[in-house]
């Protein structure tokens, strides 16, 4: 059994809380004293540090939401000045504004250091080569993996997103023995390598696969491993939180939050209230070490449940099981985020279309396809073909370009979708997860 | 000259790409007692237009409006073919040598002989140039 931090993976149960409870008073105190935001909430709630004197305390405490990062743009939540920066991260906003993430080295290290547990947790170490095939930019989840497949010694291959043949031909000819992506990336790898007539299961040295950006499901996990001959392992985390961050063990039961750096609640959406032990709710965090953009109570918006039992792995830190699903609508499309209020921003400042609109999402092959059905305003419609294909093109470049994902646009007749009072239901998904 | 006379209003209907679509305009068009006399649909990935010339362009333009159709008049021309080899041919070159653009078109069994409509980039001048060559345009009043 290989543990990166043997100390923290195997601390009693008992010793955990109390470490936690040191780290969150700690925090609840700096926060206090040194942030506006925080401060004002927490008068608010009419809640001092003082009142935190066991770890079921942070009960008292304020929750966050995506929200507050929106109103707070971009920076006004962070607790470290520019200089204490060494990068910032930015996820595509819900109405244009985007959420921008800040880290300290310290930051970087405490992100890098996670992965590096859960990439060890799972059998890999130094002489390994790890293909990180997740897009690197503005998008964490490629520099993210690349910290942490460097920090325990493996050979990084930064092939990013895209060009998938060439990704073939470099596992194969740099013998890759795992690779990070989106599931339904590596389903379409797959299906590319098959083309070129590449057996992925007996042409390449690949074993494992660290899948995460969206949502996917046991029989995908199943399929893969059988298809491609890997052990695929499921990855939790969002750019707020850091960027992905918490892998499965080799067990594949749940992702293990390691109780130094974050400790995870699990409440009723409705009420804010703790759901009975074991049973699933909205996942919230608190990220007890981070610096820049420090997180308390934050709701995710992921349902699921917690399992507090130490795991047969020998880690003692809680395990999240599954996400179940979202509380809100955001849809995850080839892994990047989207939120049906930024369609509906986007299509608002086109003037030829109106605003309301369907997104129906599908799986064709291994990639999801987003098409987004628009009404054609009256004054825009034009006898010309060209003109109205014109039209298309343009809503499918604005909402390409806001959305960082490929769409594509149909037109429909004005008042021929679907009219809705209250909550509406703007959104068709056919993926089979 | 006066080339008013030959330009047809033509009724254009954006309608989505699936089955029923052409029946409903059809439908309401006979109820309203309209008399559909040619028509076309130019269709794109996913959606079409509808052209046609009928007896009543205001009456259909109501009628499809209020049922939430996007409906637009469009002007085009109605060259009376002749039936032999050759004869589109000359249409089309009176045309091309003039520079001007045919748009789209589409033709139709007119009462003597076959009937081609042109939606063209200059209409003024694609009429002077067909009756000077000889060729037949029809009124509007032929239509509506």
């Amino acid at each position: 059994m290989q543990y990166w931090d043997p100390r923290i993976e195997e601390m009693p149960k008992a010793d955990l809380q109390k470490m936690q409870y040191k780290l969150l008073k700690s925090l609840v105190c700096r926060l206090y004293s040194f942030s506006h935001f925080y401060h004002d909430r927490m008068k608010a709630q009419k809640v001092h540090p003082d009142d935190i004197r066991e770890i079921s305390d942070i009960r008292k405490l304020p929750f966050m939401f995506k929200q507050d990062l929106r109103d707070n743009y971009p920076n006004r939540i962070f607790t470290a000045t520019q200089e204490e920066l060494v990068r910032y991260h930015v996820s595509s906003g819900t109405t244009g504004k985007p959420t921008v993430v800040g880290y300290t080295q310290k930051d970087i290290d405490m992100w890098s250091t996670s992965i590096a547990r859960g990439l060890t947790a799972i059998g890999l170490g130094r002489g390994d080569v790890i293909q990180v095939s997740y897009g690197y930019g503005l998008f964490t989840g490629g520099l993210g993996m690349h910290y942490g497949a460097e920090r325990i010694g493996a050979t990084v291959l930064p092939t990013s997103v895209g060009n998938t043949e060439r990704q073939v031909e470099l596992m194969q000819d740099l013998e890759v023995t795992a690779i990070a992506c989106t599931p339904s990336y590596l389903l379409h790898i797959g299906e590319v390598a098959e083309k070129m007539g590449i057996d992925i299961k007996k042409d390449t040295h690949l074993k494992a696969g660290i899948l995460g950006a969206e949502p996917w499901t046991e029989n995908m996990r199943t399929r893969m491993e059988k298809w491609l001959g890997i052990k695929a392992y499921d990855i939790y985390g969002t750019s707020e939180l850091s960027g992905p961050m918490f892998t499965e063990c080799a067990e594949q039961n749940g992702f293990h939050i390691w109780s130094d750096i974050a400790l995870v609640e699990v409440i009723d959406p409705k009420t804010g209230e703790p759901v009975e032990p074991g049973e699933k709710g909205e996942l919230t965090l608190t990220m007890l070490q981070k610096e820049a953009l420090p997180m308390i109570r934050y709701r995710i918006g992921d349902i699921s449940s917690v399992d507090e039992e130490v795991c047969p792995c020998g880690r003692t830190s809680p395990r999240i099981k599954r996400i179940q699903g979202r509380v809100d609508d955001m849809l995850i499309i080839r892994g990047i985020n989207v939120f049906p209020s930024q369609v509906e921003y986007t299509l608002m400042t086109i003037p030829e279309v109106g605003q309301h609109f369907q997104i129906v999402v599908e799986r064709k092959g291994a990639l999801d396809d987003m098409l987004v059905r628009v009404e054609l305003t009256k004054d825009a419609f034009s006898d010309k073909i060209t003109d109205l294909m014109q039209i298309r093109q343009n809503v499918e470049h604005r909402l390409r370009n806001a959305l960082n994902v490929a769409v594509d646009v149909e037109l429909v007749e004005p008042g021929s979708l679907p009219r809705f009072e209250g909550k509406s239901k703007k959104v068709i998904d056919k993926r089979a997860l | 000259m006066d080339t008013k006379k030959y330009v047809i209003k033509q009724i254009s209907i954006f309608s989505e790409n699936r089955p029923g679509r052409l029946a409903s305009v059809a439908h309401a068009l006979g109820e309203e007692k309209i008399n559909i006399l040619a028509f076309s649909i130019a269709e794109a990935n996913g959606f079409g237009v509808i052209r046609a010339l009928v007896d009543h362009p205001e009456k259909a333009h109501k009628k499809l409006s209020s049922m939430g159709y996007n409906v637009a008049f469009t002007d085009v021309i109605a060259v009376q073919m002749k039936d032999h080899p050759g004869g589109l041919y000359e249409i089309a070159k009176v045309l091309g040598d003039a520079g001007i653009n045919i748009e789209y078109s589409y033709a139709y069994s007119g009462k003597k002989a076959a009937v081609l409509i042109l939606r063209v980039d200059q209409v003024e001048d694609a009429i002077g140039k067909i009756l000077s060559s000889g060729a037949t345009l029809l009124e509007h009043t032929v239509f509506h």
